[in-house]
C-alpha cells in the first residue's frame, strides 16, 4: 500500500471545491436565453381536473408559455413507468396505473403537477402559475394502505381493483405452517415502518436545452444515474433517441435514492424546451421536495416467529402491506419484494420463511427506494421480533441471537439469498465488548439514581448490496441489467483518467476510485482524475444506489486496470528486453525482477503513445475499458448496540451511547467509510426518534416543512463508537461488501429495542416521540405516571 | 416572494408615518417570521418598513431601579451576550440564548418577537413572568395587558414597540421544552420571585391563547418556593394547544414538569 493506496485515510479530493463553495450544481448552470419553469400543482389529494384556464397567466409579463397535460399527451410524451415487473401469486402482472408528467384528468396526490408556466424570470413564472385557474371537482381520498384495500374505499386507478397493485409471496407456505403447528413457542406482533421524506440537501433540479438545428437535447439534472435517465427518457418517454439526448449530472448534493428516478419535472423541462424553443430551468423549492420527491418506507406488517424446545427458530411468517402512494415510481415494485422479503432471514438460520406482500395505491406521494430500500424494513421487523421473542422466553437477547446465528458459509436462505461470507459472532462480540454490555446493570442503577430510565438494545443486521447479477435480477423482473462499466485512460504524460458509470453525490468516489489507481501503479491520487456523470463522456453506466459503487463500480475499474497493467507489462518487457512474466510494478516504476532495470510509469505511457517501438502487433495507446457483472449480491452485516436514557417526566429519549461493529469486507478509505456510517446511523436514529411523513385524512402532508418534519441534528446523536470486523467478499476482486446504507438499515431497531427495554413496554411505534414514549410509560406504569 | 416596497426609516416617527399610510404595510424588525412567510407567498405586504436602522430602538441600559431596558431592535444574541442582562437578570439572558439557532438569534429582535406574539415564542414568557413594561411610540403597557391572544397584541395599527423594561427579580428561571422539529417552545415556563416578593409563573408554547399565568402555582410558590410546591398543580388540558408534536394532555403535563424545573433552576 502506498500513502494514497487501498486502506489509506486519504482526505477527500472533492472537498476543496465543496468547502470553498465552488461545487457546480445544476442550478449553477446557465444557458443564454434560458427561461424558468414553475409548476401548477394540485392542492387536492384526489380530484377531477374539469378545466384549466391559462388566459390570465398568458397575458402576464414575461410569460412564454403555459403548457398542460393535454398538450403533453398530444405530443406523444409517454407515461412514467415502473421498470421492475412483479407478478402476483396468482400469476397476474402488477397493476400499473397511468402516470402522466402533467395530469389532464384526475390528480391523485397533493402536489401533482397539472400545468407548467415558462417565463423570463422565476418570479414571473411563479406569479403566472398562481394565475392559472384550475377547476377541480374534489373526490374522496384515502391515505392509509390498509384502509385503501377495504370495500368502499376511494379507488385511484381503474386497473387496480381495491387499489391492490400486486399480492405477492415468497417462500414455502406449507413448510412454514407445519413448523408453526409443531412450535414450542410462538411470538407474534404488529410492526410498522414509518414513512420518510428523503430530504437531500440539494433539491431536485433540471435544465433542458433543445437544439433545433441538431434536433438534440441536453439535460443537466440531479441524477444518481444519468445513463439510466437517458435510457428511460428515450426508450419509454419518447423524448428523443439516445444519440440525440445528452444527460449531465454535475455535482449533486445528496440523493439517498430519491434521485434515481425520472420524475415528471425533468421530462416536462425537456419537452417544454422544444415547445418553447428556449432552454428551460426548474429548481424545486423545499416544499416541492417534500411533496414530490419519492418517499420511503411506509410498511405495516404482522410477523410471527416459531421456536422449538431448544429455542431454535423453526419458521418466520410475515404479512406486509406496503403503501406505494398514488403511482408506481421507477423501482417501487422491487423495494417491498426482492429488496425486502429476501432479507427476512436476517443473520439467522431459519429453515422456513413465508412472506406475503400486498402493495397498495393511496392518495399520497409515490414511494420508492430510500437509503436501504426494503432492507431497513426487513431488519426492523426481524430485529424487533428477535428482541421481543428473547424477552418473552426470558433469554438474554444476545444469547438468543447467537444461538440462532448462521455460522457456515455459503448459506442458502429459504428466501433466494445465498450468503457468501460473514462472521456474525465476531461483530456481536466486538460490539458487546465496546458497549460494556456486561456492566449495563450498574449503569442502569446509576441512571435510576438520577431519575432516568436507562435501556439497552441491539440489532444484528444483514443487508444485500452490490446489486446485482444481471441475469438473476432479470429473472426476477428487472427491466435493466445491473452491471457497471469503467474505462481507464492513461495519458501520454502518465496521468490517468478513470471514466466510471458510477455517480458520486456525496460518496467520495473522486478520492476512493483514485486510491485504486494509486495502489495499482504506485502513483499519487493527485495524478488521477475521476470522470463521471455525463453520458457524452462516459461510455455507459448503471449509476449509484444500493451501495453498489464499491462492489460493482470499483470492480469494473479493477478489470480495466488489469487490462492496462497487462498491456503496460507487455510493452515494458519489450522495451527492457525482458520476459513479460518478470515485470513487476513497484513505486511507480515497471521493473525487471531481480535486476536494476526499470522504466517509470510515465515513460511507459509516453512510449505507448509515441508508438515508435512497440511489440509486434500491439496497438498504440494505453486505454482499456471493462464491464463488470457481479456474480452475487454482497452481504454487509454487523451488530449495533444502542443505549438510551429516558426522562420519565417528558418521555424524551437521549441516545447516550451507540456502538456499531460492521463487516464491510475490504475497506478502501476508512475515513470515508466512517463518514458513511455516521450519516447512516443519524438517518436511522432520525427514523426511530424524530422523522415522520404524516398525512391528514384529506391527504394533506402535514409535515411539509422543517417546522414540522423533524430532521436529526448534531445534538440529537451521540459521538458514535465505530469499529469494523472483516470477512472478505469472495464474489468480487477487491472483497468489498458496501457501506453506504448499513447505518440506516441497522440502527432503528437498536434504538427501539433500547427504549422499550428502558420503559418496560414493548408497544411502541416509530418515531418514538417524547409523547409516545410518555404514553407508553404511563400505560406500563400507571401508578408512577399518575404521581 | 411578491413585489413589495422597501423602506428604511431613520426615526420611529418616520416609521410610524409610513405605517399609517398603508393598510397593507408591515414592520420588519428581525424578519425571522415575516421573511419566510413572504418567501412562501403567504404574506404580501405592500410596504416593508425596516426598523433595524433606527438608533432609538437599539441598546441595552440599566435602569435607575436596578432593572434593564432593552431597545426593540436589540437582537436575541445581544441580549444573551449582554453583561448587563447577565448580571441583573441571568434568566432573561439564558432564555434569549435558547431561542432558535445562531442565525435566528443574530437577526431576530425582542420587539419583533413580542409584536408577533407567536404562541410558541419564548419572550412572552419572560415579559409576563417578570412583569415587564412595554414602551411604544404612544404609551406604556404592562406585559399582562400587552399580550391579548394568539398572534394578538394590544398594539394599535400604527403603534410601534420601542423598548421593553424588565425589573430585576429576586430570583427567576426559564425552563423550556423545545419542539423537536422547530425548536420553538412546546412548553416553556418562566418562574420568578420579584423584588417586591410577589411570585409569577408564566407559560408559553402551551396555551391556545398564547402566554398565560398559572395562579394556583403562583399562590403555592408564594408560601413555599420549592419544586414540590408546584408538582401537584395541574393545568387544564382544555386550554392547551394540540398538534402533531404534542397533544393538549401532553402539554398540560409539560407545564407542571417545566414549572418544577424552572423553580428548581431559580434556586
Amino acid at each position: 500500500m502506498g500513502v494514497d493506496g487501498i486502506g489509506a485515510r486519504v482526505k477527500r479530493k472533492e472537498d476543496r471545491r465543496f468547502i470553498t463553495g465552488k461545487g457546480k450544481y445544476t442550478d449553477d448552470m446557465t444557458v443564454p436565453g434560458m427561461g424558468y419553469a414553475a409548476f401548477v400543482r394540485s392542492p387536492h389529494a384526489h380530484a377531477k381536473v374539469k378545466s384549466i384556464d391559462a388566459s390570465a397567466a398568458l397575458d402576464m409579463p414575461g410569460v412564454e408559455a403555459v403548457l398542460t397535460g393535454d398538450q403533453l399527451v398530444g405530443d406523444g410524451v409517454g407515461n412514467l413507468i415502473c421498470g421492475w415487473m412483479i407478478h402476483s401469486k396468482d400469476g397476474t402482472p402488477m397493476k400499473m396505473g397511468a402516470w402522466r408528467a402533467l395530469e389532464p384528468e384526475i390528480v391523485r396526490f397533493v402536489g401533482q403537477a397539472v400545468a407548467v408556466v415558462v417565463a423570463d424570470t422565476l418570479a414571473q413564472a411563479r406569479d403566472a402559475a398562481e394565475a392559472v385557474v384550475v377547476d377541480y371537482e374534489e373526490l374522496p381520498a384515502v391515505v392509509d394502505a390498509v384502509a385503501a384495500m377495504e370495500p368502499g374505499a376511494p379507488q385511484l386507478h381503474p386497473e387496480a381493483e381495491n387499489n391492490l397493485i400486486y399480492d405477492w409471496e415468497i417462500g414455502d407456505e406449507a413448510a412454514v405452517n407445519a413448523a408453526f403447528d409443531s412450535a414450542r413457542h410462538v411470538t407474534s406482533m404488529e410492526i410498522s415502518n414509518n414513512r420518510l421524506v428523503p430530504n437531500a440537501m440539494e433539491p431536485r433540479a433540471a435544465l433542458a436545452d433543445y437544439d433545433e438545428a441538431e434536433e438534440h437535447y441536453t439535460l443537466w439534472t440531479t441524477s444518481q444515474n444519468p445513463h439510466v435517465a437517458r435510457l428511460v427518457l428515450s426508450a419509454f418517454y419518447n423524448i428523443a433517441p439516445e444519440h440525440k439526448l445528452r444527460v449531465i449530472a454535475p455535482d449533486v448534493g445528496g440523493g439517498f435514492g430519491s434521485k434515481i428516478y425520472i420524475y415528471p419535472e425533468e421530462m416536462v423541462c425537456l419537452w417544454a424546451s422544444k415547445r418553447t424553443g428556449r432552454p428551460v430551468k426548474w429548481v424545486a423549492d423545499r416544499t416541492e421536495a417534500f411533496l414530490t420527491d419519492a418517499h420511503g418506507r411506509d410498511h405495516k406488517s404482522h410477523a410471527e416467529i416459531a421456536l422449538d424446545e431448544n429455542n431454535k427458530i423453526t419458521a418466520l411468517r410475515v404479512k406486509t402491506v406496503a403503501n406505494l402512494g398514488a403511482y408506481m415510481s421507477l423501482f417501487s415494485s422491487s423495494v417491498p419484494t426482492y429488496l425486502y422479503a429476501t432479507l427476512l432471514s436476517g443473520q439467522y438460520d431459519i429453515p422456513a420463511i413465508h412472506c406475503n406482500v400486498k402493495t397498495v395505491y393511496t392518495n399520497t406521494t409515490p414511494v420508492d427506494a430510500y437509503r436501504g430500500a426494503g432492507r431497513p424494513e426487513a431488519t426492523f421487523l426481524v430485529e424487533r421480533i428477535m428482541e421481543t421473542t428473547a424477552r418473552e422466553i426470558g433469554m438474554d437477547p444476545a444469547e438468543f441471537r447467537r444461538k440462532n446465528f448462521i455460522t457456515e458459509f455459503p448459506h442458502q436462505t429459504p428466501v433466494i439469498m445465498c450468503y457468501d461470507s460473514g462472521d456474525y459472532n465476531a461483530s456481536l462480540d466486538a460490539a458487546m465488548k465496546a458497549a460494556d454490555y456486561a456492566n449495563f446493570g450498574a449503569r442502569k442503577a446509576e441512571a435510576a439514581s438520577r431519575g432516568k430510565l436507562r435501556g439497552i438494545g441491539m440489532s444484528c443486521y444483514i443487508e444485500a448490496c452490490g446489486i446485482a447479477p444481471s441475469q438473476a435480477v432479470g429473472s426476477l423482473g428487472a427491466g435493466v441489467g445491473l452491471w457497471e462499466s469503467a474505462e481507464v485512460r492513461v495519458n501520454p504524460v502518465g496521468t490517468i483518467e478513470v471514466l466510471t458509470g458510477s455517480h458520486s453525490h456525496g460518496q467520495g468516489h473522486e478520492t476512493t476510485f483514485a486510491q485504486l489507481v494509486a495502489d495499482r501503479f504506485g502513483v499519487g491520487t493527485d495524478t488521477v482524475q475521476i470522470v463521471h456523470g455525463d453520458t457524452d463522456k462516459v461510455q455507459f453506466g448503471m449509476g449509484t444506489y444500493g451501495s453498489r459503487s464499491g462492489a460493482v463500480g470499483m470492480s469494473a475499474i479493477v478489470k480495466a486496470l488489469d487490462k492496462v497493467e497487462a498491456k503496460a507489462k507487455k510493452l515494458a518487457a519489450h522495451l527492457m528486453e525482458a520476459s513479460e512474466g518478470d515485470i513487476v510494478v513497484e513505486g511507480g516504476e515497471f521493473k525487471v525482477a531481480g535486476t536494476d532495470k526499470s522504466t517509470p510509469f510515465f515513460q511507459l505511457a509516453l512510449a505507448a503513445y509515441t508508438a515508435h517501438n512497440m511489440p509486434e502487433g500491439m496497438e498504440p495507446g494505453l486505454k482499456e475499458g471493462a464491464f463488470y457483472d457481479p456474480t452475487n449480491f454482497t452481504f454487509p452485516a454487523g451488530t449495533y448496540i444502542c443505549e438510551v436514557e429516558i426522562d420519565p417526566d417528558t418521555g424524551k429519549t437521549e441516545v447516550v451511547n451507540f456502538v456499531a461493529a460492521d463487516d464491510f469486507g475490504k475497506i478502501i478509505n476508512p475515513m470515508i467509510v466512517e463518514g458513511q456510517v455516521h450519516g447512516g446511523l443519524t438517518q436511522g436514529i432520525g427514523q426511530a426518534l424524530l422523522e415522520n411523513a404524516a398525512y391528514d385524512e384529506s391527504g394533506q402532508l402535514v409535515t411539509a416543512s422543517y417546522m414540522d418534519y423533524c430532521m436529526p441534528r448534531a445534538d440529537d446523536v451521540p459521538s458514535f463508537n465505530l469499529m469494523t470486523t472483516e470477512t472478505l467478499c469472495p464474489g468480487n476482486p477487491l472483497g468489498m461488501k458496501g457501506c453506504g446504507e448499513a447505518g440506516a438499515i441497522g440502527s432503528p431497531p437498536a434504538v427501539i429495542n433500547a427504549i422499550t427495554d428502558a420503559i418496560g413496554n414493548n408497544d411502541l411505534e416509530m418515531p418514538a416521540t417524547p409523547e409516545r414514549v410518555w404514553r407508553a410509560l404511563a400505560a406500563a406504569r400507571p401508578a408512577q405516571a399518575a404521581e | 416572494m411578491y413585489e413589495t416596497n422597501y423602506h428604511r426609516p431613520k426615526t420611529v416617527a418616520d416609521a410610524a408615518a409610513l405605517l399609517a399610510k398603508s393598510d397593507e404595510a408591515k414592520l420588519l424588525a428581525g424578519g425571522q417570521t415575516l421573511i419566510p412567510t413572504m418567501k412562501q407567498r403567504l404574506a404580501a405586504p405592500s410596504d416593508v418598513i425596516d426598523l433595524r436602522h433606527i438608533d432609538d430602538l437599539k441598546g441595552i441600559t440599566e435602569t435607575g431601579g436596578g432593572g434593564v431596558r432593552i431597545g426593540a431592535a436589540v437582537t436575541h444574541a445581544e441580549v444573551a451576550g449582554s453583561e448587563t442582562v447577565r448580571r441583573l437578570i441571568p434568566a432573561l439572558a439564558s432564555l434569549a440564548g435558547e431561542i432558535g439557532d445562531p442565525h435566528v438569534r443574530h437577526m431576530g429582535t425582542i420587539g419583533g418577537s413580542i409584536a408577533n406574539n407567536d404562541p410558541a415564542a419564548d419572550y412572552p414568557g419572560a415579559l409576563v413572568g417578570l412583569n415587564a413594561t412595554v414602551t411604544t411610540n404612544k404609551r406604556e403597557l404592562s406585559a399582562d395587558d400587552f399580550f391579548t391572544g394568539l398572534f394578538e397584541t394590544a398594539l394599535e395599527p400604527d403603534e410601534i414597540v420601542t423598548a421593553v423594561t424588565f425589573p430585576a427579580p429576586e430570583k427567576a428561571a426559564y425552563a423550556k421544552y423545545p419542539n423537536p422539529a422547530s425548536r420553538y417552545s412546546m412548553t416553556g415556563v418562566f418562574a420568578a420571585k420579584l423584588a417586591d416578593g410577589s411570585v409569577r409563573v408564566a407559560v408559553t408554547g402551551a396555551g391556545e391563547d398564547g402566554v398565560f399565568r398559572v395562579a394556583e402555582m403562583e399562590q403555592a410558590l408564594s408560601s413555599n418556593w420549592s419544586p414540590d410546591a408546584v408538582a401537584g398543580v395541574k393545568v387544564s388540558s382544555g386550554d392547551m394547544l394540540s398538534d402533531i408534536h404534542g397533544s393538549a394532555d401532553y402539554r398540560a403535563n409539560l407545564v407542571t414538569v417545566m414549572a418544577k424545573r424552572a423553580v428548581a433552576a431559580a434556586g
